[in-house]
């Protein structure tokens, strides 16, 4: 089953993670205590430029072997264990630490943007790092971003990581209920890698071949599990073959041939080349996820729409949910367009444009355009 | 002495009470087995002349026959077995090579029958194809890695910047692969080329070259150019969907092809290019061929010839370096690549050869998706896999192993009345299959045997819907190597990690 | 109306329809029975003409200007409502003008019961002909 929930402020304005927690814990039906969690965009305003990572520990020997990969690989602009609070219903959790690094300067050898570079770098490491076997797992590595996850009910996991402490422009949320892998702190949502962040409620038939497309251009599918390899194909759409998020979400939930084939032909070309070339990228089975990125979030359900998702907004925010009934209880405007996307139907929210730029953030592109920061 | 007596395989029986002396046995045997003795007035049969054909069983209108495996004994010996000395008496009686027709009847492991496949239950619905749509278009073709796109207009909107390698597009991943007009007849070929376009899909002309009056379904032809270059001319290329370039045949690896002169009528001297009577040998190997680079330089030229408008494929049969070859292939420039099992049928193969040489192409096929994809050149060449694809499951399989569609032979001539009694070589084909007889060529009328093979197709693709739903997927690009799907009972743990599966109860 | 049209390119010189015709017109219509029993004293209304690897099936051809009709002394030969060409067996003396008159010879004796012709009456009790229906090879086709 599965909860998810999505909450954008749309003028990047941030609030803290109680209204998130709060969303969650009104889908507390669809997990069963066995794992939630939450992703925050823009929750460290004071280290805005630096990668931050969240790493899980199994003991302290893998913590001190693996921040020796950071050392070697990153300048560390600061490291803390991440501030949680000792539950008795928090069983066993890992050593959970958290970085701020700096990327050296890369070799120029590298073709793509600074951007892109950098992501590439991250990318190696967060492989690096999980299939090493040492008893790490990145749970995330983004910019001025982090996700908060492991094994308890939401509204457990939201105490025990003082999410009330955190304020953000967008959180993400998930409530797990495990099928395939055992509840573990790693494999509880959101996924993250970079900026990207992802919650998944389902369950994917093509997940095997989805992991050896992905695994033939250098992913490691640590956890095994659909959602991971999911946020891995968006990863590569987006960043490795440059697509456009609209046309990503095309490549993952295709319309069905015999739609394709009534399009005008230019469109029909686009779709016909779209679906023969990223085939292996098809997800198929049950699929409702919310995509966090550093512009927006994306929800997306699959191609025959086999798992609940709704979508909503009000005058300055936008929400993604399983149920409406998560979006009604956190919801401090008036809502409109309450509405069910049809099977395969991005819908894609983001951040507008603001007019008192304060702060200069990069974009996916490269460029530098104004953030907002309060 | 002579063995003679030894060699009778089958044993006819006849219920003389319902035999009515009405001779239609005797006219359908071609083989002669059944004769009527009018004195006696009432019917003969000779065991010693049958094929196990089952024609007359098939015909005779009350049932009075039934034709079984001569009961006769030798000596009991698990090594020195009936099959093994009758081989012997054979070639001491004659002094030839063993011929057979079809494919291998040697007990081999077969993995199909090994291999599970998986259903969705509770976390993942199965889909239920008669309520939603079950895609199982596939299309075959180099693809490029990634896409190419340009922006258009105010809105930006996204369109396709390149222009894509041609392709074939299947509405069911089930083609017929080649058999040649030669051995088989007009009316066989014209049957597989009337279901190959009504049901979407490509029959395949083998080197027998391709009749003028077969041009209207040359949207769903593919043409071969084989070692002896039979038929082969532009507009034979030009006229094609596809140019399939064989390089082997999974029944007789390493072994050319040999028309008899006395099959080669009129109509057939026209299309292969040759005089009419002479004998059509295709040699061994092409003989401008000896190495990959020529391989490429063929693939070119063979691109030249169609103005780049055609997929090339390449056949190989399934030998034990398959994978390496096929990586060859891919970077020769080859569009698709065909792999031949080693249980693939033939019109006549050297017993020997058909029986021993060559391996299954459960395995090949897997270890040359798995080559491909270690290179990252799966996308530059389609996979299609043949040679004993018995049925819906075992295209299933054949995909999630990483096939993008299959070859049927076999499988189509049973369809159309193939009794598998492995005698295509002696062109007496009671069937009026592997034959250019006049009297037997007329017994296959290709307005029932397309219409069986359409039927054959429409019933494997429902059947593939159905395992398709069952394991949640509703197209089958989500299947395609998506060896998750699959379990293994009964294997070794070398050839689980060949096949790229897992052992049953093991799960994610 | 409806007639059996054959297709010799895809005849195969069986007989089965000959077999199934025999059965349809026999007392009993059992296949082993009727042969044991009735062979001999009256044939198929349907004869495979075979010359090499060329066969047909050939039966009566109910022509729109049907000879028969007009030679028969008794008026036995008579069209039906439906077209076809009969004889009424009552009426039949046996004088076999219909026999001499017939382009396509496929008229013969019938000993049964009294000396009647006996020809083709496209099986009234059948949707399609016995002969259609035994063909395996849809060589001949009711249409």
């Amino acid at each position: 089953m599965c909860g998810i929930i999505g909450i954008i402020n749309l003028d990047r304005r941030r609030f803290s993670g109680e209204l998130i927690a709060k969303g969650l814990s009104h889908l507390k039906d669809r997990g069963n205590g066995l794992g939630s969690g939450y992703a925050g965009y823009g929750i460290y305003p004071d280290n805005p430029d630096d990668w931050c990572f969240h790493i899980f520990f199994t003991s302290e020997d893998a913590r001190l072997k693996t921040e020796q990969r950071l050392d070697a690989a990153f300048k560390v602009t600061k490291k803390e264990p991440l501030p949680v609070k000792p539950m008795t219903s928090v069983k066993r959790p890992p050593l959970i630490w958290r970085y701020f690094l700096k990327i050296p300067a890369i070799r120029p050898t590298s073709t793509g943007s600074a951007e892109e570079r950098e992501k590439k770098y991250i990318f190696a490491l967060v492989m690096e790092i999980n299939s090493s076997g040492e008893g790490a797992f990145v749970a995330s590595s983004g910019k001025n971003m982090g996700i908060f996850k492991g094994v308890g009910f939401p509204d457990e996991m939201a105490e025990f990581y003082r999410l009330d402490e955190y304020r953000a422009t967008a959180w993400t949320a998930h409530n797990r209920f495990p099928t395939n892998t055992p509840g573990w702190w790693g494999g509880a949502h959101p996924f993250g890698l970079a900026e990207l962040s992802l919650v998944h409620n389902g369950e994917i038939s093509s997940f095997g071949i989805n992991k050896r497309y992905l695994e033939s251009f250098g992913y490691h599918l640590a956890l095994q599990t659909d959602s991971e390899a999911i946020l891995y194909l968006f990863d590569f759409l987006t960043r490795i073959h440059r697509l456009p998020l609209e046309i990503a979400a095309v490549a993952l939930t295709p319309p069905h041939w015999e739609i394709i084939d009534c399009l005008p032909p230019d469109e029909k070309k686009l779709y016909t080349a779209l679906r023969m070339i990223y085939a292996s990228c098809l997800i198929n089975g049950p699929s409702a996820l919310v995509l966090g990125f550093d512009s927006g979030m994306m929800g997306l359900n699959d191609r025959i729409k086999l798992r609940p998702l709704v979508a909503a907004e009000s005058k300055s925010f936008a929400y993604i949910s399983s149920e409406e009934s998560g979006i009604v209880a956190v919801a401090r405007e008036k809502l409109k367009k309450i509405r069910h996307p049809a099977a395969g139907e991005p819908v894609i929210f983001k951040y507008r444009p603001t007019k008192n730029q304060i702060k200069p953030v990069t974009n996916r592109d490269g460029s530098k355009t104004g953030g907002h920061q309060s | 002495m002579r063995h003679k007596q030894n060699l009778v395989e089958f044993k006819i029986i006849r219920d003389r009470e319902r035999c009515i002396q009405c001779e239609v046995c005797a006219r359908q045997c071609a083989f002669e087995a059944h004769i009527f003795d009018a004195d006696a007035r009432e019917m003969e049969s000779v065991d010693a002349l049958c094929a196990g054909c089952q024609r007359c069983v098939s015909l005779c209108p009350t049932r009075a026959l039934t034709v079984i495996k001569n009961p006769q004994e030798f000596r009991p010996d698990s090594y020195w077995t009936k099959n093994v000395l009758q081989g012997i008496y054979k070639q001491a009686d004659t002094g030839g090579v063993l011929l057979s027709g079809m494919g291998t009847d040697k007990i081999y492991k077969s993995y199909w029958d090994r291999i599970l496949l998986d259903a969705s239950q509770v976390t993942n619905p199965s889909i239920d194809p008669l309520r939603e749509p079950m895609e199982l278009r596939t299309y075959l073709g180099a693809k490029p890695e990634k896409i190419e796109l340009r922006s258009v207009g105010k809105t930006r909107k996204p369109r396709l910047a390149v222009k894509l390698a041609p392709q074939l597009r299947l509405e069911t991943p089930i083609m017929f692969s080649a058999m040649s007009y030669g051995a088989i007849s007009y009316n066989t070929i014209t049957a597989l080329a009337r279901a190959a376009a009504k049901s979407g899909t490509f029959w395949n002309t083998g080197e027998g070259g391709f009749p003028k009056a077969l041009y209207e379904y040359a949207p769903h032809t593919i043409v071969q150019v084989a070692s002896g270059r039979f038929g082969v001319h532009s507009g034979y290329l030009n006229a094609a969907s596809a140019v399939e370039i064989k390089i082997g045949q999974g029944a007789k690896p390493g072994i050319g092809g040999h028309l008899p002169g006395e099959k080669v009528s009129r109509l057939i001297s026209e299309t292969r290019m040759i005089p009419e009577g002479s004998d059509a040998i295709s040699p061994a190997p092409h003989h401008d061929i000896y190495s990959i680079e020529d391989l490429a330089q063929l693939i070119g030229a063979l691109k030249e010839a169609t103005r780049y408008e055609k997929p090339i494929s390449v056949k190989i049969a399934a030998v034990h370096n398959a994978a390496a070859i096929a990586s060859g292939i891919v970077r020769a420039g080859a569009d698709i690549v065909a792999i031949d099992g080693f249980r693939g049928g033939t019109g006549a193969a050297p017993t020997r050869i058909r029986d021993n040489v060559g391996i299954p192409i459960e395995l090949a096929l897997a270890s040359v998706d798995e080559r491909l994809r270690k290179e990252g050149i799966r996308h530059r060449a389609s996979i299609v896999a043949g040679g004993g694809i018995r049925n819906s499951a075992d295209v299933v399989k054949a995909i999630a192993l990483g096939a993008d569609a299959v070859y049927i032979a076999t499988s189509a001539l049973v369809a159309v009345g193939c009794h598998m009694c492995q005698k295509c070589y002696t062109g007496k084909c009671n069937w009026g299959i592997a034959t250019q007889n006049d009297y037997l060529v007329k017994r296959l009328n290709p307005d029932i045997a397309s219409e069986r093979l359409s039927n054959l197709l429409k019933a494997w693709s429902r059947e593939i819907k159905e395992m398709l739903g069952g394991m949640g997927i509703d197209a089958i690009e989500s299947l395609r190597g998506n060896r998750l799907r699959l379990r293994a009972v009964d294997m070794t743990d070398t050839e689980m990690t060949i096949l790229g599966i897992k052992p049953a109860g093991e799960s994610l | 109306m409806k007639k059996i049209y054959a297709k010799p390119e895809y005849c195969m010189a069986c007989r089965l329809c000959e077999i199934a015709c025999f059965v349809k017109h026999s007392k009993s219509k059992k296949i082993i029975k009727a042969f044991r029993e009735e062979r001999g004293e009256f044939q198929a209304r349907i004869i495979v003409e075979q010359s090499g690897p060329v066969s047909f099936a050939l039966q009566c051809r109910h022509c729109e200007d049907a000879g028969c009709i007009e030679a028969c002394l008794t008026g036995a030969m008579t069209r039906n409502p439906d077209g076809a060409v009969v004889c009424d067996e009552n009426k039949c003396v046996g004088c076999w003008s219909c026999i001499m008159v017939c382009p396509y010879g496929v008229i013969n004796h019938d000993r049964r019961r009294k000396k009647i012709a006996a020809k083709c009456d496209l099986c009234p009790d059948k949707n399609t002909p016995a002969c259609v229906e035994a063909c395996p090879n849809e060589a001949l086709v009711y249409e």
